[in-house]
């Protein structure tokens, strides 16, 4: 019973790997940006988070917070991403970077070192009990966010002609570009949404991680190795690879060796990218071979 | 990521210069241009997971450097702090090599990371440079890895684990209980893990698991799956920084009630957890609501500067600059031996506790009072930073201090 319960666990954890995968891999198909300051945006949403939290409440927070982080993201996209798709991936690697690092410390800047605490408003407390299994409300919640977060994403492109640009986009900008529609607009609201997703990642999870200026360095790679797994620019693939992702941390810990629960993940990745170099579900992308 | 304050390109090129002097010469110690400032190196973590605590203690030396100075200074001369920070054990190599050999820095004084304070401690024995470690928890630290030029304000793991064990010990919580321990999967938690397992058995209690936990992991949910399933009598946390935080974060949002007690803690962490959301029982080496004059003084001065009250970080940096100020008064000089042979004669030392601390002579260890502290309930938890109560000062004031500190055969020291 307790196997089972952390397999169903971990499917539940996987829910917040996606939530920041999602926006890093949503950026990358389209501009082919590698965002290494993704985990930055999502510190920034629980920094936020509180800040609002404290003068409004959990709920103004929640929704304000990812919104403001958005723009912020869309400010970026217009003043710096954008100069570095037709770059060299490198060179966006290392301007992500760099933006990572200044983030961070104007946190630390602004806010001091020592982490804030944020707790989960008293609504959300308590546990959810069904028989043999039990679960927090609030990672309830996160889930229910994560899945709504998911079925969104994909409405929006799949089922709506601003979904259609952007995949065309993806596949082929100039062709897109040659048909006289402008991607402009369309980076600007994907760089909205990706960045918005983290911004949304770090409020849900302020109230359950440690809230300081490098949390954004903690949480990026374990995103980056959801997003390989899953395969670059794939979107089902982001979403299998977290919940994989997931299981297999709290499987490591049930079979009783927790010291090797981060490692797994990477060995995991190197096994999907032996059979499978592009990822579980990676499509081919012709202008990233 | 900050460079050293303080000093003129010209202090560089002259640095070089004697730095070469020195080696074309061959005198390893050659004193040159004896400037008329006393020069501190102060080293600490302020990036990474240790940052957190490494900005209290940057504060506590500044603000313990503008007293000494604002009072005239050390045998008329002011102090100048060098500050830089640590991040890993190369670089506090490099940085300490750079502040006793170029900056000609009278002492080293800091860091947090127990593999860090290693590091610099090789400098300074090799350099004959005193080094006050005022935030390495680990016993290694005093036992195998001792040294001469090294002196430790901060307690040793032994110290911690005894000074909550006793709390414990008084709950019941040892004899024929059942103990689910997490720990931090690296040099310090490893260390902690050995003494307080030392601690549990030879008290009766036993292991209803033993995990570790790797030093990234944000994420506490599996291991509480495992712990409410256990069902232990008592939660063990052997865990570091950031990690502690979370644990108590989570452990609150999976409602889990088997009491919780750790072996490793400071201040800030319980800040972080907040609020009607801080649980256990723990051991600090000092903290705010201590009540005696100097000890809320100390409080007072720093909320006025910093907005914020201090750390138990700030007290080991603030206190190590003032005993350094004071031994040089006393000794009359600045050279490292003297002050070695000085602490080693157990000067007493006033660290705003009911009792003197001393140095230890057998492994440099500070002899002071610690206490332990619990969590007040959640509804009684009324401020940001309150959040506990406290025990009295353990040792009790008929005891020793040194009953809480780890033997000569628990944990042997060999000075060269």
């Amino acid at each position: 019973m307790l196997f089972l319960q952390h397999i169903l666990n971990g499917l539940l954890a996987g829910s917040y790997y996606l939530l920041i995968a999602l926006g890093l891999s949503l950026i990358f198909s389209l501009g082919g940006i590698v965002n290494l300051a993704h985990g930055a945006f999502y510190a920034i949403g629980a920094y936020l988070a509180v800040t609002i939290g404290q003068r409004l409440g959990f709920t103004a927070a929640a929704f304000i917070s990812p919104v403001a982080v958005g723009l912020l993201g869309v400010a970026v996209e217009r003043l710096l991403l954008r100069r570095f798709y037709k770059a060299d991936p490198s060179l966006s690697l290392l301007v992500t970077f760099g933006l990572a690092m200044v983030i961070e410390q104007a946190l630390r800047m602004i806010y001091g070192s020592p982490p804030l605490s944020w707790q989960i408003p008293l609504q959300l407390r308590g546990q959810v009990v069904l028989g043999d299994f039990f679960y927090p409300k609030y990672r309830t919640l996160l889930l229910a966010v994560a899945a709504a977060c998911v079925a969104g994403l994909w409405f929006l492109l799949r089922r709506t002609p601003f979904g259609r640009v952007v995949r065309a986009g993806v596949q082929n900008p100039d062709m897109v570009g040659a048909l006289g529609i402008s991607l402009e607009p369309y980076m600007a609201a994907i760089a909205f949404l990706g960045i918005g997703l983290a911004g949304l990642a770090g409020v849900m999870l302020a109230p359950i991680f440690t809230i300081h200026p490098a949390m954004g360095a903690e949480i990026i790679t374990s995103a980056f190795v959801v997003v390989v797994i899953g395969g670059l620019g794939s979107f089902w693939g982001v979403v299998i690879a977290a919940l994989i992702v997931g299981v297999t941390k709290g499987m490591v810990t049930a079979l009783g060796f927790p010291q090797y629960s981060e490692a797994a993940i990477y060995l995991l990745m190197l096994l999907v990218l032996l059979v499978r170099p592009r990822g579980l579900l990676g499509e081919r992308i012709v202008r990233f071979e | 990521m900050t460079g050293p304050k303080g000093i003129s390109r010209r202090t560089v090129i002259k640095g070089a210069l004697a730095g070469a002097a020195t080696g074309i010469a061959g005198f390893p110690f050659i004193s040159y241009g004896q400037s008329d400032v006393i020069r501190v190196g102060h080293l600490t973590p302020r990036t990474g997971f240790l940052g957190p605590l490494g900005e209290f203690a940057v504060q506590a030396m500044d603000m313990a450097v503008a007293e000494i100075n604002a009072g005239g200074g050390v045998l008329g001369r002011k102090i100048e702090l060098l500050k830089e920070d640590s991040v890993n054990p190369q670089t506090a190599t490099t940085k300490a090599e750079r502040m006793v050999e170029r900056d000609r820095v009278a002492c080293l004084v800091g860091e947090i990371s127990s593999a860090s304070g290693l590091a610099i401690s090789q400098v300074a024995e090799r350099t004959r440079t005193l080094f006050i470690n005022t935030g390495c928890n680990s016993d290694e630290l005093r036992g195998k890895g001792c040294k001469k030029y090294m002196f430790h304000i901060e307690s040793q793991n032994s110290m911690y684990v005894k000074t909550c064990g006793r709390s414990l010990l008084q709950d019941g919580m040892v004899k024929g209980r059942k103990w689910f321990s997490l720990t931090a999967d690296y040099a310090f938690g490893h260390d902690l893990l050995r003494v307080a397992k030392r601690f549990m058995e030879a008290n009766g209690g036993q292991f209803a698991a033993d995990k570790l936990v790797p030093t990234d992991a944000t994420d506490f949910s599996p291991l509480l799956l495992e712990i409410r399933s256990a069902k232990p009598d008592l939660v063990i946390s052997n865990l570091a920084g950031n990690q502690i935080t979370n644990f108590i974060k989570q452990y609150v949002e999976f409602g889990l009630d088997y009491p919780v007690a750790g072996f490793g803690f400071d201040t800030a962490l319980a800040w972080a957890a907040g609020k009607g959301n801080f649980l256990g029982t723990w051991p600090l080496v000092w903290h705010h609501m201590i009540q005696t004059p100097a000890s809320q003084k100390f409080v007072a001065d720093f909320r006025k500067r910093y907005n914020r009250p201090p750390e138990n970080q700030a007290w080991g940096d603030y206190n190590a600059m003032k005993l350094i100020a004071q031994a040089m008064v006393e000794t009359k000089s600045t050279d490292s031996t003297k002050l070695v042979e000085h602490f080693e004669k157990g000067a007493k030392f006033p660290l705003m506790k009911t009792r003197d601390g001393y140095f230890r002579k057998a492994d440099h260890q500070m002899m002071h009072e610690m206490y332990a502290v619990k969590a007040l309930a959640p509804q009684a938890q009324k401020n940001d930073y309150d959040l506990f109560t406290s025990s009295g000062p353990i040792p009790g004031p008929n005891e020793p201090l040194e009953i809480i500190a780890a033997t000569a055969e628990e944990n042997e020291c060999r000075m060269a």
